[in-house]
């Protein structure tokens, strides 16, 4: 499947493209209207080319049909629930029936194999459970392979590390700053990952780096494989890495990939940047159609020395709602880690603080040291804050104040980092 | 050689004390303490009984620790004596990149602390102009890394 021809996998693009319009016309109050009140007729579509056409979804569309205003199958055909956080907002609610759970075990086993993973592995996901997708995603995908799964879910990471060290985990999943927080315990506890049987990762769920895989790969022993997803889409299990590291392969006989102008909102050519947007092809529950996901990547041009047509899109930059704009400059916390991480005497943990001054605003972004640091004299902190300053300005183009802080200062999280703190309009001075 | 702990500190109320009960807790006099700071942080230099041991009870407790090696001398009380060691290393291309002086209890002469870029060539320099350098053992508890 994933190195069918290109023209079949379009053929089959097209036919579930054509299918999944005309079942959410008819079965999803919401699609019919906002079809009609764009003229949009789901009949006339002939080509892939005619995606542009049809109206975007939104996270608001989701939010204003919670809870089950969304689902496209009668209620009793939903197996299961999953939603989304709610911290920007009103939770939105996602339903799977069960052959939607059986193509997300599926499409997750595709993810965790195209990384090396096999039945023999011992798996231990670090994902929270529960309404979060990542949790049962990964796990439904890790049975499915056949590997020895180890529902540990998220916190206790000293339980973590020892239930990788009795049970000898080869695989472990999770966000990729919780994966760094797992080594740093393991050190705590005298126990060095890199003799243990551990071999394999797959993080996602947060923008990260490669310099960021770099430390992961080093203080784990092991190879670090991105994957990507959305709950909104299926949850992870959405693209997935092969060995070439060198891009996410998009599910295309699940999901049609199409990345838009940020501004203008249409397509834009293969290799330019803007917004992540997804059409479901294979799901029931809820499927969705032209949905942005507020993610910014860009197609990777070419095809992939592994053999597979399945289309890679290129690790996510960063969230159009993760995005800073700073004196008018649009700025991703993720460039800031790629910095650090590049920076040897500190540590790829930080925080940055947005304050606002009369009307300018000013950063401030809190860097660890790294534990490892050896420093003395003043001047050589001073140095070391000199730099990371000019790296940091010079790869956001825009000016920010360094402070460095202790090692393991800054808080950590056992799911999604939290990398900002604004503090524009609290009416500080 | 002496051996000196470097601390670091963020600029934040009861981390000073922190470091002090951390070290106290483990047992570990201290003999001399001096902070150097910032705006945003300081650096605490400290001479304390087994350093390599204070160290791991420092980090054991978050704090971020090097251990810098330091050259100690008995300054001749007189006018002027300070300011021969320094000609003798100036002299000699060695930078004083800081220094501090304390006096141990019941000794006759202050003993200066100074930070160079290569210890061991300062400590030969001195030693050749019969400026003896005090050595650890009679500052500290010693104890191996």
């Amino acid at each position: 499947m994933e190195s069918m021809p290109r023209e079949a996998l379009d053929a089959l693009q097209l036919d579930s493209l054509r299918t999944t319009l005309q079942r959410v016309y008819e079965a999803v109050p919401l699609y019919r209207a906002k079809f009609d009140s764009a003229g949009f007729d789901p009949v006339s579509v002939t080509s892939l080319d005619d995606l542009a056409d049809i109206p975007f979804t939104v996270k608001d569309d989701l939010r204003s049909a919670y809870p089950f205003g969304m689902f496209a199958v009668p209620r009793r055909d939903i197996v299961r629930v999953h939603a989304s956080s709610g911290t920007t907002g009103q939770i939105t609610v996602v339903g799977y029936t069960a052959g939607d759970i059986a193509m997300w075990g599926d499409m997750m086993a595709r993810t965790l194999a195209a990384g090396g993973a096999g039945p023999d592995d011992i798996v231990q996901i670090a994902y929270g459970y529960g309404l979060f997708t990542g949790g049962l995603g990964v796990h439904y995908g890790s049975e499915r392979l056949g590997a020895l799964t180890i529902p540990i879910s998220g916190g206790n990471t000293k339980r973590q590390v020892q239930i990788m060290a009795d049970f000898g985990v080869t695989v472990l999943a999770c966000t990729p700053s919780y994966a760094l927080y797992v080594a740093e315990t393991a050190a705590e506890m005298g126990i060095d990952v890199r003799e243990l049987p551990l071999r394999l990762g797959f993080f996602g769920a947060e923008p990260w780096s490669d310099n960021m895989r770099l430390q992961i790969e080093a203080a784990l022993g092991i190879t670090a494989m991105d994957i990507y997803g959305l709950s909104e889409v299926l949850g992870p299990g959405v693209a997935f890495e092969c060995k070439e590291h060198h891009g996410l392969h998009v599910n295309e006989d699940a999901f049609l990939i199409e990345i838009v102008d940020q501004d203008t909102l249409r397509p834009v050519e293969d290799g330019l940047v803007g917004e992540v947007v997804f059409t479901t092809l294979a799901k029931e529950g809820i499927p969705v159609v032209r949905y942005r996901t507020r993610d910014i990547s860009r197609i990777v041009t070419g095809t992939c020395a592994c053999g597979r047509t399945f289309r890679r899109m290129e690790r996510v930059f960063g969230r159009t709602d993760d995005m800073l704009i700073i004196r008018g400059v649009n700025v991703f916390p993720s460039q800031i880690e790629q910095v650090l991480a590049g920076i040897p005497g500190v540590a790829p943990h930080y925080q940055v603080v947005l304050s606002r001054t009369g009307s300018l605003d000013s950063v401030e972004v809190h860097v660890e040291i790294s534990p490892d640091l050896e420093f003395d004299e003043i001047r050589e902190l001073e140095g070391l804050q000199r730099r990371v300053r000019a790296d940091i300005e010079s790869a956001l183009a825009v000016s920010i104040a360094v402070r460095l802080v202790e090692p393991k200062s800054i808080q950590r999280s056992e799911g999604k980092a939290k990398r900002v703190v604004d503090l524009r309009g609290q009416g500080e001075a | 050689m002496v051996e000196q702990l470097s601390v670091f500190l963020q600029n934040e109320s009861g981390r000073l004390a922190q470091m002090c009960r951390t070290l106290g807790d483990a047992g570990h006099s201290m003999h001399v303490l001096m902070v150097a700071d910032t705006s945003e942080y300081g650096v605490a230099r400290v001479l304390c009984d087994r350093p390599h041991s204070a160290r791991r009870a420092l980090e054991a407790s978050g704090f971020a620790v090097s251990i810098t090696r330091v050259v100690a001398v008995e300054v001749p009380d007189r006018p002027g004596g300070l300011a021969d060691v320094l000609e003798l290393l100036g002299s000699e291309g060695i930078n004083v990149e800081y220094m501090y002086c304390f006096v141990r209890p019941g000794a006759e002469l202050a003993v200066d602390i100074f930070r160079v870029e290569n210890p061991d060539r300062a400590t030969e320099v001195l030693t050749a102009a019969g400026i003896g350098t005090v050595r650890a053992p009679s500052l500290y508890d010693i104890d191996a890394g």
